[in-house]
């Protein structure tokens, strides 16, 4: 008898608990067919950042307007084009081309910077047929003046303004950067988030040495990531209403076995994709069932929680933040 | 008849509207002012806009206009219908094939918006002396007026040519017509196909040359019947007037607006009549209106049909009363009895009768001089006395030949319910672009009729700009600018202190102010003469702080849609609210479709925000300002540049009478020094603690405005107090002192020197070794440190380390402070080449902006050394710039040549050792040339008070004896296009002139049309699908010679290369060619950073670094840059002209950009090939006249 491997994310019915994160790989079609073939479950596309929209858009104008009705010769520099795929265009155009190029569920991934800009861009893309959107939330408070009170109601305002435009199913990327993150989460949750996909990873600025210029930095992730997500899966697990997905370090099967285990519906890859290649995610998927099936495991939903912090052993060990003696105990419960 | 349809369109458009139906070709070339109407049909056929016919007229961009004539006169040939746009010069080009066309009977349109031909300097503004310059080659002229006549004549011309078989030149003022935006009823493609014969055009097919049915023309005729032939087609002509007054009757059934060949306007009994056409005749109408309602009998003939002159009918328009007619010309043809419309009149009337009136004639409006109806009404005035002028001319004061009629420039025919307004704004405040889009909201949405029009200085950085508006509930008809606003507006506050704005307001006007000052302390900041004439004229003052408002919005300087709205609260033209809806739509629709919600969001915050920060001021009823108005020169300058030049600065050069304009064209240099235009906001600062003396600063400065000396201590202790200076680091001037000066007022603020410093600040990384801070807080300090500065002698330049990037900045820049765009990549080649060579150049220069920016009054920047000696500059043609500087090094070789002779001639008086000196030394070296200043010098005292002949030749030929530097300067318009034939003979020639190619691969002067030098995959007019050729390799072409010099440099990549092959060029005896990447504006970059990008250039293969030496016998070709690392794509996404068509045709631009790498790849193999082969065994590597060259020298 097999091991069923079908997980339920955001209310999706999958076929396996493997995901493709939001990645330059799932920008291509022909990857995306890839990444099906090899069996993930579903894919999330690149995020659609504001910011870089709304840059380009900037530009563009600024392109088409700098040095114009100046002098008398050159009133413009540039033909004006009668159309421009600028904005959300090409993205939206992608989602359609996804959907119809797979049949795994196309999740659709926002970054945005204004709250006008999230919802304008979760409708459109949920209009162009994503089965689901992710919102990735980033925001650095490098002003010394917000508090973090103000940074939450940031995060819950927006995520509560985007369910409220769209109807398809919801998922909330953030980093670990709260001080509850717990609280958090479920803060989350009640705002509307139908799943939290835990940890996204920020781009650091580096130092150049020589130029004595910051250069941003972005390494793929290592297996030691893993950890921090698994912590946070396990500690939610059973306590928010929402699904959970692990993002962050799910390199191998026994990651994923992991994941699960603490509590996910689904884990995620993007980096291990880069090194190992996209057919990597068949033997992530058969030493899943491998392992399950030398486990004895029926299913993932039989997995799914089985060491989350509600379910292990040693609850505490997900609430230790350092290594300390073991606390010994002398005597047992009952005399 | 159809429906009524009112756009708000310029003349362009008007006539492209109708070129695009009519044309099933059009070859075009750009030129000033008539290149938007080839942009908007290329622009319409890329975009799939049909014709007729329901094809999609092929639009090709030729190399020149005599290529595009060429082309043209060869579609026709084929069957096509066939048309071009073209001005001035272009005009010219074309009329070797005007003759073939019509000798052939072809019937096409050129449309001309028609400009002034250079003579004592260029223009590129209005008058006839181009289509005038086109009356013998057997074209008909029809003339527009108002844009709706410009329109209305271009589809008449095309019907009657068809008809006619003749060709016709449809033409209208240039800018005055081609420019401004007014409202007129559009005709469609029903009323186009009501008007064009299908037979007709089935017939010009038929005559197509079609080797199924062969024909020949283009024979060559001998005397025995070449005369004959030509005679053969006088039928066609007899019948053109007729054919075209039938045209116009059809039109009127089709579109219900009649004309006639003449048509006349006025009192049927006049006895005064003027006759004039195109856009002077709106404006002698309006005068003839007035005056006709005042009783005056007097009246005006609109000439449409100006070729064939149809006498009869221009004697029969005339009322038989008249007994003085004034016929005025908008050219001037010296020598002439008249000029041509004066001249045609007298013989229709001697022709044809008519009354036996007095005829004179004037010149009213050389390049786009206003004409007002008071000028009309002085030419009436000049009608009406006993003895009028029989010629005159109007507009200007003629105080030598006393030519020039009087008026009273206060006669306004302005009627009151006009709305009439001007606006000043900076060319990047966006001020005329929301004026544009004010007279298109009114005209579009009101019943008013609406008129604009945009004035422009002559400067690319900081330039002012004034917009012209007027709303009116009758059609406008007066072209002319605005002088009695009832609504004036001043974007920018630093114009406040500078320019008369309120002269042009009429009493009670609104004055809107854009300051940082508040309603209460805004009076204040007025000066004298603007406080006087609110107070005299009644004035109601209001301001806004709008650069506040737009702050707020985050729209940066662009405080044009918060002032757009004010105009609307308070102009009364329509109300407000819908006004703003219209603002926002209009917003939208631009900005909307380059996916901008924010930029959308940001500008209806600023129209929002508008209103709420309006203020009306309370005006007190006397002056109380402490201060004038300043404008003019700074500074000490001579009387001609203080009195001259300085009333051009000040905006009132139309007041500057005859007397004071040079008679030749010939102008002072040295001059920018005088026109403090102070336009930065941020200047560089020098940190003394920081600085590694490497001069890259200065070497990359634009505008010359940072400089570096090395000096004498002596001068830094007699130094203001802030003079800082530290020891020269080097070992070359030990015991020297050094100081990095900006000179605050004529830094533009573009940033570059800063974006280059290499030297960090080893505290604060940020900062570096000079940054850019507020002049305010600066200027004092800086502008007496400069002064002291510029005081301080240069080194002896014979012991400077000149090959070098900083002993080059110790080099006195002799081109400074020019009207070029803040970051230029042009001038800063310009200006090092006369650092090392300015003290002995001449320079050619092919029109385009380095002959803008270095000719284009008032100001001249090519400067003098403390012995006042720079470069002596002219601007020929712009096709012509090769053989211009070819023509200057056949005179001084000549020259050099007769010298020679007699100083060998007057050895023995002279002295063997001065003329042997003179007569070997070949000044290749600094120290040369100096030696040879010495030797002229010593020769002209020996020569001085000698009476004989020979001594006095050679005294007036001396200066030939010190090396002169022959340069032709020009873009990659010039060089790759419209000039290659003549370059290509220059280098032929192998005679010693160095040829500067600023190689912006675009033509930038004319706003972005592409060359070929314009790369694959860039976005430019006339490749709005992206451009689909590679670039053309024009220094292969000249390496292909084999006795040319080539070098192909970038500033920004490797200024050490440019610098040694620049000298390398000048000092090769032969023909030099310098290829040098000039980032633009038109590449649609960052200015400030431009410099990194150039590096990328170079790093990634685009620009490959090489010098070609042919004296260099093992191998001539090196490759002085390393083997390409990093990606095309990389450096190419940073530009608009590529990003654009990734935005718009993103497979297409994939395409191209893969085709480009592979341009880049193909072309480092060939590079790389060249670099490494060996040369000709048997020739010795060199070419025979080099080799022969070689032997001589040794010999």
């Amino acid at each position: 008898m097999g091991v069923n491997l079908r997980t339920k994310y955001l209310g999706l019915s999958l076929e396996n608990p493997l995901v493709v994160s939001a990645c330059p790989l799932t920008q291509k079609l022909d990857s995306l067919r890839r990444i099906e073939e090899a069996g993930a479950a579903a894919a999330v596309l690149p995020s659609l950042f504001e910011e870089q929209i709304e840059h380009e858009s900037a530009e563009l104008t600024k392109a088409h307007e700098f040095g114009t009705d100046s002098f008398a010769e050159a009133l413009t520099y540039f033909p004006e084009q009668d159309d421009y795929r600028a904005g959300p265009d090409s993205y939206l155009e992608h989602i359609e081309k996804a959907k119809a190029a797979v049949s795994i569920p196309i999740i659709a991934s926002l970054n945005g910077t204004s709250e006008g800009g999230w919802v304008r861009y979760a409708k459109l893309m949920e209009n162009a047929g994503a089965d689901a959107l992710e919102l990735n939330i980033y925001f650095i408070a490098a002003t010394l003046d917000m508090t973090s009170e103000e940074v939450e109601a940031r995060y819950l305002d927006l995520v509560s303004a985007v369910k409220d435009s769209v109807s398809i199913p919801l998922a909330v990327k953030v980093g670990p950067y709260f001080s509850s993150m717990g609280n958090m989460a479920k803060r989350l949750v009640g705002a509307g988030a139908d799943g939290l996909v835990l940890f996204n990873r920020f781009l650091q600025p580096d130092i150049d040495l020589d130029e004595m210029e910051t250069s941003p930095h972005l390494e793929l992730s290592t297996r030691f990531e893993l950890l921090k997500p698994l912590r946070w899966i396990a500690v939610l697990h059973g306590r928010v209403n929402a699904s959970l997905a692990l993002t962050s370090g799910l390199h191998e099967a026994a990651d994923l076995a992991k994941a699960l285990a603490a509590g996910a519906d689904v884990g995620m890859v993007a980096s291990v994709l880069y090194t190992q290649g996209i057919p990597h995610i068949s033997k992530i998927l058969g030493g899943l069932t491998e392992w399950m099936e030398e486990k004895e495991y029926d299913s993932v939903e039989q997995l799914r929680g089985s060491m989350s912090q509600e379910n292990c052993p040693d609850p505490a060990a997900f609430e230790r933040g350092n290594y300390m003696k073991a606390l010994v105990s002398f005597t047992g419960e009952a005399i | 008849m159809s429906e009524k349809r009112f756009v708000t369109i310029d003349g362009n458009e008007a006539t492209s509207v109708i070129a695009h139906l009519c044309n099933e070709v059009m070859a075009i070339y750009p030129i000033t002012p008539s290149s938007g109407m080839g942009e908007l049909t290329d622009a319409w056929a890329a975009a799939g806009r049909k014709n007729l016919f329901g094809t999609i007229p092929h639009v090709v961009e030729m190399q020149s206009e005599a290529g595009a004539a060429g082309a043209v006169h060869g579609s026709l040939q084929a069957g096509a219908l066939t048309s071009t746009f073209t001005a001035s010069q272009g005009l010219l080009l074309m009329i070797p094939n005007m003759f073939k066309i019509a000798g052939e009977l072809t019937p096409t349109v050129f449309h001309v918006s028609a400009r002034s031909v250079a003579t004592h300097a260029l223009s590129i503004f209005g008058d006839h002396s181009d289509v005038m310059a086109c009356r013998s080659t057997g074209w008909a002229q029809l003339a527009g007026g108002s844009i709706q006549e410009v329109h209305d004549m271009a589809l008449i011309a095309y019907a009657s040519t068809l008809e006619s078989r003749v060709p016709f030149i449809h033409f209208f003022d240039g800018f005055r017509s081609s420019h401004e935006v007014n409202k007129i009823q559009i005709l469609d493609e029903n009323d186009a196909r009501a008007m064009i014969n299908p037979d007709r055009v089935w017939e010009h097919r038929r005559r197509a040359l079609n080797p199924d049915s062969p024909k020949l023309r283009g024979t060559a005729q001998n005397p025995d019947v070449f005369f004959q032939a030509r005679e053969a087609c006088n039928p066609f002509y007899d019948k053109v007037a007729t054919i075209v007054q039938q045209q116009m009757d059809k039109f009127a059934q089709v579109a219900g607006r009649q004309y006639h060949l003449f048509d006349y306007v006025g009192a049927a009994d006049a006895d005064r009549v003027v006759v004039v056409m195109a856009s002077g005749c709106g404006v002698v109408e309006e005068a003839v209106e007035k005056m006709t309602a005042e009783g005056e009998k007097v009246g005006m003939i609109h000439v449409r049909l100006y070729r064939p002159f149809d006498g009869k009918a221009f004697v029969d328009a005339l009322p038989k009363s008249v007994k003085t007619i004034a016929v005025l010309d908008r050219t001037k043809e010296p020598g002439a009895l008249g000029e041509p419309l004066y001249q045609d009149v007298l013989t229709a009337l001697a022709e044809y009768g008519g009354p036996a009136a007095r005829v004179i004639g004037g010149r009213y409006g050389l390049s786009s001089k206003e004409f007002t109806p008071a000028m009309a009404v002085g030419v009436f005035a000049e009608m009406a006395k006993a003895e009028p002028r029989r010629h005159f001319t109007v507009g200007i004061n003629d105080d030598v030949t006393h030519l020039s009629v009087d008026y009273d420039p206060s006669y306004s025919t302005e009627a009151d319910d006009v709305v009439r307004a001007v606006f000043f704004g900076l060319g990047s405040d966006g001020t005329v672009g929301a004026n544009r889009n004010s007279v298109k909201i009114v005209g579009e949405n009101t019943p008013l009729y609406a008129q604009g029009y945009f004035v422009y200085d002559s400067k690319k950085a900081g330039s002012v700009t004034v917009s012209h508006l007027r709303f009116s509930p009758r059609p406008i008809k007066g072209s002319y600018l605005v002088s009695k606003a009832s609504f004036v507006a001043c974007h920018q506050s630093i114009f406040v202190e500078k320019l008369d704005m309120l002269s042009l307001a009429d009493e009670g006007a609104t004055f809107l102010l854009n300051s940082t000052f508040g309603p209460d302390e805004v009076w204040d900041s007025l000066p004298i003469e603007t406080q006087e004439q609110i107070v005299k004229k009644k004035l109601k003052l209001y301001v806004i702080d709008a650069y506040e408002v737009a702050r707020q919005a985050q729209m940066g300087v662009r405080i044009n849609t918060v002032m757009q709205t004010c105009f609307f609260k308070l102009a009364d033209v329509m109300p407000v609210d819908e006004a703003i809806t219209h603002i926002k739509e209009a917003i939208q629709k631009t900005y909307g479709k380059k996916g901008g919600g924010t930029v959308v969001e940001r500008n209806f915050a600023a129209v929002d925000g508008a209103l709420a920060a309006l203020h009306e001021v309370k005006v007190p009823n006397a002056v109380t300002s402490k201060f004038h108005l300043h404008a003019g020169t700074s500074g000490n300058p001579p009387a001609f540049v203080k009195d001259v030049l300085g009333t051009m600065i000040a905006y009132r050069g139309d007041e500057l009478p005859v007397s004071a304009m040079p008679v030749d064209g010939t102008f002072p240099t040295a001059t920018t020094q005088y026109e403090k235009r102070s336009i930065a906001l941020d200047i560089p600062i020098w940190d003394e603690n920081v600085c590694i003396q490497c001069g890259i600063c200065s070497l990359v400065c634009p505008h010359a405005a940072i400089r570096m000396k090395a000096f004498d201590t002596k001068y830094a202790e007699d130094g203001p107090q802030e003079f800082v200076c530290v020891d020269w680091k080097g070992k070359e001037y030990p015991g020297m002192k050094m100081r990095i000066q900006v000179a605050p007022d004529d830094c533009t603020g573009c940033g570059v020197c800063v974006n280059a410093c290499p030297a960090k600040n080893r505290e604060v990384a940020k900062r570096k070794a000079i940054n850019m801070e507020p002049k305010l807080n600066h200027l004092e300090v800086e502008r007496r440190n400069y002064d002291y500065f510029l005081g301080i002698p240069d080194m002896d330049r014979s012991q400077v380390k000149a090959d070098t990037i900083k002993g080059s900045q110790l080099l006195l820049p002799l081109f400074e402070y020019s009207g070029a765009c803040a970051g230029c990549g042009e001038t800063p080649y310009v200006k090092l080449i006369t650092q090392f060579f300015g003290d002995r150049m001449i320079i050619g220069n092919a029109t385009g902006c380095s002959s803008i920016y270095g000719g284009n009054l008032p100001t001249t920047p090519y400067c003098v050394n403390a012995e006042g000696q720079g470069p002596s500059w002219n601007n020929s043609l712009f096709e012509d710039a090769g053989e211009f500087g070819f023509g200057f090094r056949l005179a001084i070789d000549q020259q050099i040549e007769y010298a020679h002779g007699l100083l060998k001639k007057l050895s023995s008086q002279l002295g063997d050792a001065l003329v042997s000196g003179l007569l070997t030394n070949e000044g290749r070296t600094d120290e040369e040339i100096a030696q040879q200043r010495q030797m002229v010098a010593e020769l002209k005292k020996k020569l001085a008070g000698v009476d004989d002949p020979d001594a006095r030749h050679l005294l007036a030929s001396a200066d030939f004896l010190i090396r002169r530097s022959i340069w032709s300067f020009g873009g990659d318009g010039w060089a790759y296009d419209i000039g290659y034939g003549g370059l290509d003979h220059v280098f032929a020639s192998g005679r010693d002139v160095n040829i500067l190619v600023l190689d912006t691969e675009v033509y930038s002067n004319t706003g972005g049309q592409a060359s070929k030098a314009t790369p694959r995959g860039a976005v430019a007019k006339f490749a709005a699908s992206g451009k689909q050729g590679r670039k053309k390799d024009l220094g292969m072409m000249a390496i292909a010679y084999g006795n040319v010099f080539v070098g192909q440099i970038s500033l920004g990549a490797n200024p050490l290369h440019a610098i040694k092959t620049i000298r390398a060029a000048e000092a090769f005896r032969g023909t030099s060619l310098l290829i040098a990447y000039a980032h633009c504006i038109g590449q649609g970059i960052n200015m400030t950073t431009a410099l990194n990008l150039q590096k990328e250039a170079v790093a990634c293969g685009y620009w490959p670094l090489y010098h070609y030496d042919p004296t260099d016998a093992e191998q001539p070709f090196h490759l002085d840059c390393k083997d390409p690392k990093g990606s095309y794509r990389e450096f190419a996404k940073q530009q608009a002209r590529f990003a654009i068509l990734e935005r718009s045709k993103p497979e297409e631009a994939n395409r191209l950009e893969k085709l480009a790498q592979g341009d880049i790849d193909w072309r480092w193999e060939f590079y790389s090939q060249l670099a490494s082969m060996r040369y000709g065994k048997n020739s010795n590597g060199q070419p025979a006249d080099v080799q022969e060259e070689a032997k001589e020298e040794v010999n």
